[in-house]
Parts: C-alpha cells; sequence; structure tokens
C-alpha cells in the first residue's frame, strides 16, 4: 500500500492593502487615533494658506474679540488672531514633537544599541545613569534648565533641546532589552558563526527586526516630547512671545481669562492639545496592541 | 543578613539619585549665562530702588552673601551640605524667608491635595480596569471604563481648563479658582471650611479624571495577562462563586504589579498637581514655583525642585519596602 | 471547503452501539457525541468531533495523543469550561445520573469539584501565589457547602492533605514554599475534597522528575481507589500510562480513534494510528530502532477529507480520502474508528 502524500489545500491569502485595512477596521484605536492626526495635519497645512501667520503674533488684530465670521477663533488680549495662533502653534508643537521625539529615539536607539549589543561597562554605565535618573521627576529638571536659560534665548528649538535632554531613558531601555533578547535568537549566533560582522549583523539582521519596537519608541518619545513642552509653557517657560498652545493657556491664565469672560482664549489651545495628545495616546494604544496581541483578546 | 544588605543598598542608592539631583541643580544654574542676584536687582534699579551707581556695589555684596565668590569646589561642598540639612538657602524675592520656609508654608495645600486625588484615582482607577478586563463582568459595568480610557492621553492640567469652562464658566456652579473666595478672612469656621472645599473640588475632579484613565490602562493589561493564569482557570474549576474569583485570585494577583506602578508614577502625579495648582491660582507648591520663575528668584526654582525629587526618590524606596508586606513571595527572600 | 469536509457526516445511531457495551456496573459517567468547535479568524475549527465513551466507579482511563488532538479540549468540554471563541455544539456529559449539559450555570459551578473535579498540572502555577494553601481549599468547599461549620470544614481539609501524603502544616503554606511534587500533590487534594464521582487529571506529571511522577501517580492511585472516583488521565507519557489504567483512550484529530484495554492496546493495537503510537515506543527487544510517525499532525482548520488520519496511514485506501470512519465496536467489544474494520464489526 502507498503512502498517500497529503497536500494541504491551497489557502487564498488577501493582499497586503487589504489585510492592512482589514486589521486597521479592528484595531480601532489606531484607526481614531491616525485620523484625529491626519484632520490636525490639514487643519495646519490649509490653516498656512488660508491665514497670515503674522496674525498670530500681538498687535496684529483688535483685542479681545469673541469668536465672530471676521476672526472664526476670536482675539486675545494681546491682539493676536487665535486662528492664525492655532495655526501656527499646533506647526510649532509638531516641530518640537518630531524633533525632540526624533533625537530622543536616535539617542535611544544607539545608547540601547551599544550598551545592549557590546554589554561589559558600557552597558552598567548606561544601566545605571538610567536607573539613578529614574526616580527624578523630569519636568522639574526641565524646569531647572529651562529657567536657566536667558529668556530671549528660548525658541521652539531650545525647547526641543531642553524636551530631550532627559527624554532618551525610555527609547534606550526598550531598545536595550529587545537588543538584549534578539542577541541570543538564532538567526543573530548563525550570522556571527559565518563570519558576519557587527556591524553587519545590527544592520541586518537586527535592526530590521527592531523596527516595529523603535517606530512604538518615536511615537511614544513624541507624546513624551509635545507633554513635556507644553507643561513648560503653561509653567510659563516657554518662548513667551511665540503662540505655543502651551504658552497660550499660560498667557490666558495670568490675565484671568475666565474671571473677566474671555472664556475662548484659553478653550481653544486646551481642545488644540487635548485632540494633539488624545490621538497620539491612540495611536500609542494601537501600536501597544499590535505589538502584544494578549491585550487583543478582550476586545 | 540579606534583609540588611538589601536595605544598605536601596539606602546607597537613594543617596546616589539625590546626590546626582542635587548635583544637577547646583551644576545647570553655574553654567546660565544668566545671573540671578544681578537680574533680581538690576530689575529693582529700574524701579527707582536705589541708584544705578550702587549696583555693582550691591550685587557683590550680595554674592558675597551668597557666597558666589568662593571657589566652586568649597560653594559645592556648602551647597551639598544644606542639601543634607535641607537647607536650601534664601529667597531672592522675599529676601528673609528661607527657601524651606516658603516650601513648608506651602505644603500643606499641595499634600493636601494629592493625597486625596492619588488615592481616589488608584482605587477607581484600578477598580474598573480590573472590570473592563473581566469576561465575566456585566457589559455596562465593563462600558464605564471606556470614557476614561479615552481621556487617559489628556493631561489634568487640560481637564482642569475644560472643567473650568464647563462648570465654573457656563454652569457657575464651582468657584474659576483660588483658594477661597475674595474677600473672606481665613478662619476655623465650617462656613469657611465650606467654601474652601468648593475651591478644591475642580481641580481635584481634574486631578482624578486625568490620572484615572492610565489606571484604568495599565490595570486592564495586567488583568488581562492575570485572568490566564493557570490559578484563576483552576479557582474556576473549583467550582468557585465568580465573586471570589474576581477577588481573591483575579484582583489581588492584578494589583501587586500596579503598587510597584504606582511607585513610578509618583514623580508624574506630583508635576500633575503642581501644574494644576498653577492654573487654578491654588496656594501650593506649584505656585511658588510659578511665583519664583516669574520673578526669577532662582534659590526657590532649584529649593522646590530638590525638595520634590528628595521626596519622590525616598517615597519611591520606601515603597519597596512596603512591597514585600502585601507580596508574600518577597516577604521570604 | 471546511464545511464540505465537516458536513458529510453519515448519520447513525453509533452512541446507542457504545453503551450497549458490556462494561459491567452501571457507568459513573457517559459523554455522548460530544463536540466542540473554536470560531477562529482564520476559521472554524472542530476541536472535538462526535466523542463518546463510559466510564463505571473506579475505573481508570488514559487518553493520549499528540498535542493538538483534543485531550485537554475535552477534559474542559467535560467540566463545561470551554471559553469563547469555542463552543460545545453538540453532546451530553452525564455524571451519575445528572446531565451536566443540561444545569444553569450556578449549579454547574456546583457541580464542578463536587460531582467533576478536575486536577490541573499543579506542578507549575496552578495555586495563587498570594493565598495561603489552607485558604485555597477552605474557599472551595465553602462555596459548595453553605453553612457548613468551620471545624467540619477544617477537618475535611486535614483529612485531604493527610490522603495525599502532606504534613498538616502545609495548609499555613504559600505555593512557593512547595516543591513541584507538594504542589500537584496539593492539586490533587484539592480535587478529591469534596469526593467527586469523576476525577479529570490533566497531564498531572508533566514538569515533574521522575521520581516524584511515580509518586504522584500512586497518590492518584490511593485516592482514586478510596473514593472510588472514575478517573481520566490524560498525557501522553504511554509507558508511566500503562502502568497505572485500566483502558487506553487514543484521540487523533479531534476524535477518539480507538478504545482498548491496556493489555488490548500495547499487545495488539488495531487502530493504524494507535499501533503507530505501540510502536513508536522504546523497548527492550529493538533498542535503538524508534519507529517515529512520518508527517505531521494536520491543523484543525483544515482537516483532510475523510478519515484524517489517511495521509499518513500506511494502510489507506481509496475510501480513506473520501469518506470519514464510523465509529465501530468490535466483536471483542473494543472501539475503533477505521474503514479496516469495516467487516469486523
Amino acid at each position: 500500500m502507498a503512502t498517500v502524500v497529503w497536500t494541504p489545500a491551497e489557502v487564498i491569502q488577501p493582499s497586503r492593502p487589504a489585510l492592512l485595512f482589514r486589521y486597521i477596521r479592528r484595531n480601532k484605536s489606531l484607526a481614531i487615533g491616525l485620523t484625529v492626526l491626519l484632520l490636525l495635519v490639514a487643519f495646519t497645512v490649509i490653516g498656512f494658506l488660508a491665514v497670515d501667520a503674522k496674525q498670530a503674533y500681538p498687535l496684529a488684530a483688535p483685542t479681545k474679540r469673541p469668536p465672530s465670521l471676521q476672526y472664526l477663533l476670536g482675539t486675545d488680549f494681546f491682539g493676536r488672531n487665535l486662528l492664525a495662533a492655532m495655526v501656527v502653534g499646533m506647526w510649532q508643537t509638531a516641530v518640537i514633537g518630531v524633533l525632540a521625539g526624533g533625537l530622543g529615539t536616535f539617542i535611544g536607539v544607539v545608547l540601547g544599541f551599544v550598551s545592549a549589543y557590546f554589554g561589559g561597562w558600557i552597558d552598567s554605565a548606561v544601566k545605571s545613569v538610567c536607573q539613578i535618573l529614574t526616580p527624578i521627576p523630569v519636568l522639574l529638571i526641565q524646569v531647572v534648565v529651562a529657567g536657566s536659560l536667558d529668556k530671549r534665548d528660548v525658541t521652539i528649538l531650545t525647547m526641543a533641546f531642553i524636551v530631550v535632554m532627559l527624554a532618551w531613558m525610555g527609547p534606550t531601555l526598550v531598545i536595550r532589552s529587545q537588543v538584549l533578547t534578539m542577541k541570543e535568537r538564532q538567526f543573530v549566533s548563525v550570522a556571527k558563526l559565518s563570519g558576519v560582522s557587527d556591524l553587519g549583523i545590527i544592520f541586518k539582521e537586527i535592526l530590521p527586526n527592531l523596527l516595529p519596537f523603535i517606530a512604538a519608541a518615536f511615537v511614544g518619545q513624541v507624546f513624551a516630547a509635545v507633554f513635556a513642552s507644553f507643561y513648560l509653557a503653561v509653567l510659563g517657560l516657554g518662548p513667551l512671545r511665540e503662540p505655543l498652545l502651551g504658552n497660550i493657556i499660560w498667557a490666558a491664565q495670568t490675565q484671568g481669562a475666565f474671571f473677566n469672560g474671555w472664556w475662548w482664549w484659553p478653550i481653544e489651545p486646551a481642545v488644540a492639545m487635548i485632540l494633539i495628545l488624545g490621538s497620539l495616546a491612540l495611536v500609542i494604544m494601537g501600536l501597544d496592541e499590535l505589538a502584544n496581541p494578549r491585550v487583543r483578546r478582550s476586545e | 543578613m540579606r534583609t540588611l544588605w538589601l536595605v544598605v543598598r536601596r539606602f546607597l542608592f537613594l543617596i546616589l539619585v539625590i546626590w546626582s539631583a542635587s548635583t544637577i541643580t547646583f551644576i545647570i544654574p553655574r553654567f546660565s549665562p544668566r545671573s540671578a542676584i544681578r537680574e533680581r536687582f538690576a530689575l529693582l534699579a529700574r524701579n527707582g530702588g536705589f541708584s544705578p551707581g550702587d549696583l555693582e556695589k550691591i550685587i557683590t555684596a550680595m554674592q558675597t552673601q551668597f557666597g558666589l565668590d568662593k571657589p566652586l569646589l568649597q560653594q559645592y561642598v556648602d551647597y551639598m551640605s544644606g542639601v543634607l540639612r535641607l537647607d536650601f538657602g534664601y529667597s531672592l524675592n522675599k529676601y528673609p524667608s528661607t527657601v524651606i520656609d516658603l516650601i513648608s508654608q506651602a505644603l500643606p495645600w499641595t499634600l493636601g491635595l494629592l493625597l486625596v486625588t492619588t488615592i481616589l484615582s488608584f482605587l477607581i482607577g484600578n477598580l474598573l480596569g480590573a472590570i473592563a478586563a473581566w469576561p465575566k463582568a456585566p457589559q455596562w459595568l465593563r462600558a464605564v471604563a471606556t470614557p476614561f480610557v479615552l481621556l487617559t492621553g489628556v493631561p489634568p492640567v487640560l481637564m482642569g481648563v475644560l472643567l473650568l469652562f464647563f462648570v465654573g464658566f457656563r454652569l457657575k456652579l464651582l468657584p474659576l479658582g483660588g483658594a477661597y473666595s475674595i474677600g473672606v478672612i481665613p478662619n476655623w469656621s465650617w462656613g469657611f471650611a465650606l467654601d474652601m472645599a468648593q475651591h478644591q473640588i475642580l481641580p481635584a475632579l481634574a486631578l482624578i479624571f486625568g490620572s484615572v484613565g492610565g489606571w484604568v490602562l495599565s490595570m486592564r493589561g495586567m488583568g488581562i495577562t492575570i485572568q490566564g493564569e493557570d490559578y484563576v482557570n483552576f479557582a474556576e474549576h473549583k467550582g468557585l462563586d465568580g465573586v471570589s474569583i474576581f477577588r481573591d485570585y483575579y484582583l489581588r494577583n492584578a494589583l501587586l504589579p500596579q503598587v510597584t506602578g504606582f511607585a513610578l508614577a509618583l514623580g508624574t502625579v506630583v508635576t500633575s498637581a503642581i501644574i494644576i495648582e498653577s492654573i487654578f491660582f491654588l496656594p501650593g507648591i506649584g505656585t511658588l514655583l510659578q511665583d519664583a520663575i516669574k520673578s526669577n528668584d532662582f534659590p526657590v526654582i532649584y529649593g522646590i525642585v530638590l525638595f520634590i525629587t528628595i521626596t519622590v526618590a525616598t517615597l519611591m524606596v520606601a515603597m519597596e519596602f512596603v512591597y514585600p508586606l502585601i507580596d508574600p513571595r518577597i516577604r521570604k527572600q | 471547503m471546511m464545511s464540505e469536509v465537516l458536513s458529510d457526516r453519515p448519520t447513525t445511531s453509533r452512541t446507542s452501539a457504545l453503551s450497549a457495551r458490556p462494561s459491567g456496573p452501571e457507568p459513573v459517567l457517559r459523554v455522548q457525541n460530544l463536540e466542540v468547535t473554536y470560531y477562529t479568524d482564520a476559521g472554524r475549527a472542530k476541536a472535538l468531533d462526535d466523542v463518546s465513551f463510559t466510564l463505571s466507579a473506579g475505573e481508570k482511563l488514559g487518553m493520549v495523543g499528540e498535542s493538538g488532538s483534543g485531550k485537554s479540549t475535552l477534559a474542559l468540554a467535560m467540566m463545561r469550561m470551554i471559553k469563547p471563541p469555542g463552543r460545545i455544539e453538540a453532546g451530553r456529559v452525564i455524571v451519575g445520573d445528572t446531565d451536566l449539559t443540561g444545569l444553569d450555570d450556578d449549579a454547574m459551578r456546583k457541580a464542578r469539584l463536587s460531582k467533576i473535579a478536575y486536577i490541573p498540572q499543579g506542578a507549575m502555577n496552578s495555586l495563587n501565589p498570594v493565598m495561603r494553601i489552607g485558604a485555597q481549599m477552605v474557599d472551595a468547599v465553602k462555596s459548595h457547602m453553605n453553612g457548613e461549620s468551620r471545624s467540619s470544614i477544617g477537618d475535611r481539609c486535614a483529612h485531604a492533605l493527610k490522603s495525599v501524603d502532606l504534613d498538616a502544616s502545609v495548609f499555613r503554606m504559600y505555593a512557593h514554599e512547595l516543591s513541584g511534587g507538594m504542589k500537584q500533590r496539593v492539586c490533587i487534594a484539592i480535587g478529591i475534597l469534596l469526593n467527586p464521582q469523576v476525577i479529570i487529571a490533566d497531564e498531572p506529571t508533566s514538569a515533574l522528575d521522575v521520581v516524584t511522577q511515580r509518586q504522584v501517580m500512586e497518590t492518584i492511585d490511593r485516592v482514586q481507589k478510596e473514593i472510588n472516583a472514575a478517573v481520566i488521565l490524560i498525557g501522553h507519557d504511554m509507558g508511566l500510562m500503562a502502568q497505572f489504567v485500566d483502558k487506553v483512550a487514543v484521540m487523533y484529530a479531534g476524535r477518539l480513534v480507538e478504545v482498548s484495554t491496556v493489555r488490548e492496546m500495547f499487545t495488539d493495537p488495531k487502530h493504524p494510528y494507535a499501533r503507530a503510537l505501540i510502536s513508536s515506543l522504546p523497548n527492550l527487544d529493538n533498542k535503538g530502532v524508534f519507529q517515529g510517525i512520518p508527517g505531521l499532525a494536520p491543523s484543525l482548520l483544515r482537516l483532510p477529507t475523510g478519515c484524517a488520519f489517511h495521509p499518513r496511514c500506511t494502510h489507506a485506501m481509496d475510501i480513506c480520502g473520501t469518506t470519514r470512519p464510523e465509529v465501530r465496536m468490535l466483536a471483542s467489544g473494543r472501539v475503533v474508528t477505521c474503514h479496516l474494520f469495516n467487516e469486523e464489526a
């Protein structure tokens, strides 16, 4: 009796975009987060085309006008057109977020890699520094740094640098632990045995596998950077002339906006910030769900 | 013996953290292009407090008084020994007051707000998160957590602005800020206590709404992990009722890592409270900090930063010693 | 594709044929046509397909098969603990004169442990790490017996611990203070707290060392005699099983392919898969000659047509690829699901 070889029936795999679409439809937080982010980008881009950016600075418009047809979002105590201020503020927030987030992620990836891949004293040093810095509330150190700067020196760029100074620890630890586990995987050993150089292993074998984690760390860093710069600005440590969203809220509260009935002044930047941080948080949650399927089960 | 070594090690770690934080606050201002004293007195001079000619003399005198003319190393040693005694020097703005005086005047306000809101949001958040991850919980109960999850990304400050707008400004239910109504003289009466409580509701709600979501999320994640554990399954095989399984097998185990998370979140919790204060014009550390920032009162800024860092780090280490009391596995070691 | 495979099932009354089997005293456990499906994203997976068997009090059945063959699903289905996306589609589980499948949820909860007990792989993680062992025994008793006095619950627990050879001091201990073997015994002690009629032990010896394995099996053996329960032992260690059970059931791809006494199974296995399993065991006569089973176990999502084993079967005939074999009882009283025995039945 001959052995019957059983071939599994052909399984039809849907195309990649279709799969992606199907996944995003199920991963609601990712879908909503991305949609809101896109809308915000659209608002900023269209805003720059439609509104004069100069209107975002003091004395460009009549003061204290509530929202009207002429000034859709009203104007503030200093004569800024708040619609223009929102557009510019949104853009500046994005600059700080992407710049600081990108830089923080980059430093984190490099440090995490070096620390985990080469181990030894470098690893211990990086690990100890992270451990010691963890209990120190990051914002407060940022307050010290921002406070030590001449107020005229504080710009969007310096904000980004202040924020990034202590923000690399998160990604460093994440990437470090991922590289540590990956180092033990078979494919890395195989590459090592077949004489691939350290750099070759890092760039050809490990890095591609880390991309999802790096992407998640990046979004997390953008969130953290936006958050931190917002807090600094609310405390009055931001670039005071710029219509950064936190600055507007700080200015509004300093002038007692609610007491004086100028409700639109603090509310508008607050809503904008909620949309930005909320959508970023949703994207982070969605990416978590992607990376950690256990979370998916509960849906 | 091993326990003793563990205690010593954690204590050394604590000292290391405090040393790092104080060194950072020592170094950064000395690299700074700004001179706190010069700015302060230049401002006074401009306002006509004294003749500009005397300015340099006064600045030199003040720098001597603050010890800024000594060699850097000497300054560092003085500074560090000050930190050990919780002596952060004098306020520039409210001169004869020391920094620690100002802090201790502001502290009760911040502490009161923090304690109530932190405990409430930890309890509410973890319970809601545990329920949200529990498949057998009634659907409507599981859904209660959803709005909080949606609010996760929203920092308490923004929650504060929204509450101010809707509850304070639109509905006029609660005051728009301050610790008590303007014109009222603080006294020990029920009327004043009620007035004060009314002023604390919105900031407290902002803090609670702003932080419950985080606990819900992490507890939900933890709950999903725990409900897959063998002992939860076996509890069901044993025929236990749902409430017992939820309380004794699922919640108790899921809550343990959350306590560690609580220690780690302390820094964020304190920062949120500080910023909330400045939005609601509440007296407290946050307002003290914001005033100091406005008036370039650097000793106060650094003093607050150091004080909070020391407190948070100490609490974090202390939590590690509390943990064995609630987890028998660690108690043994 | 799936539905074709699943639908070409002839409907005959197999159950009657099986229950007619002369198996001595009145059976204490009757499993009839049990069927479980998991509805996954990738499609429907039939994890249990038409499983029927009976057990009498004091009888021990060994359940063997590769991982994924449905052994553990069977245990969960009997406890009515199949979780979504899984579902019990059909069939009945009758313990004594209670039909478990007909009970409401609360009655089923009470039936667990008191009528049918499940002993997990306790060595690993089946005990709550933050509760004392005693508390985990007491809550089990309490949830079934309202108003039982504190001392009588204590006596019950102490007796159970003694039955599994554990010191009374274990009552006050935590799981991490016990060895793997001791933890497994605690699980057994919990399982017999309420003298159930049926005990299911799901791989009770995995993750234990060889000496402890034996001790645990002997413990199960002893407590089973003490309370005269029917025992289902799930595992894949045929050697260990052969020493303790009366009957062996072999599962493949969610179906029971053969049920025989231990002696018959080891000397004269009928189903080609059972034969392959037995011949793959090492023995003293053919040292060093291991005969594996060619091919891999099929995915439950894409079962081959006809007999699920036919692609790997050395005796496959044309009919095996097209028609699903019936559960047959041979003249000897053994149960086989294979076309080779179509005439014998």
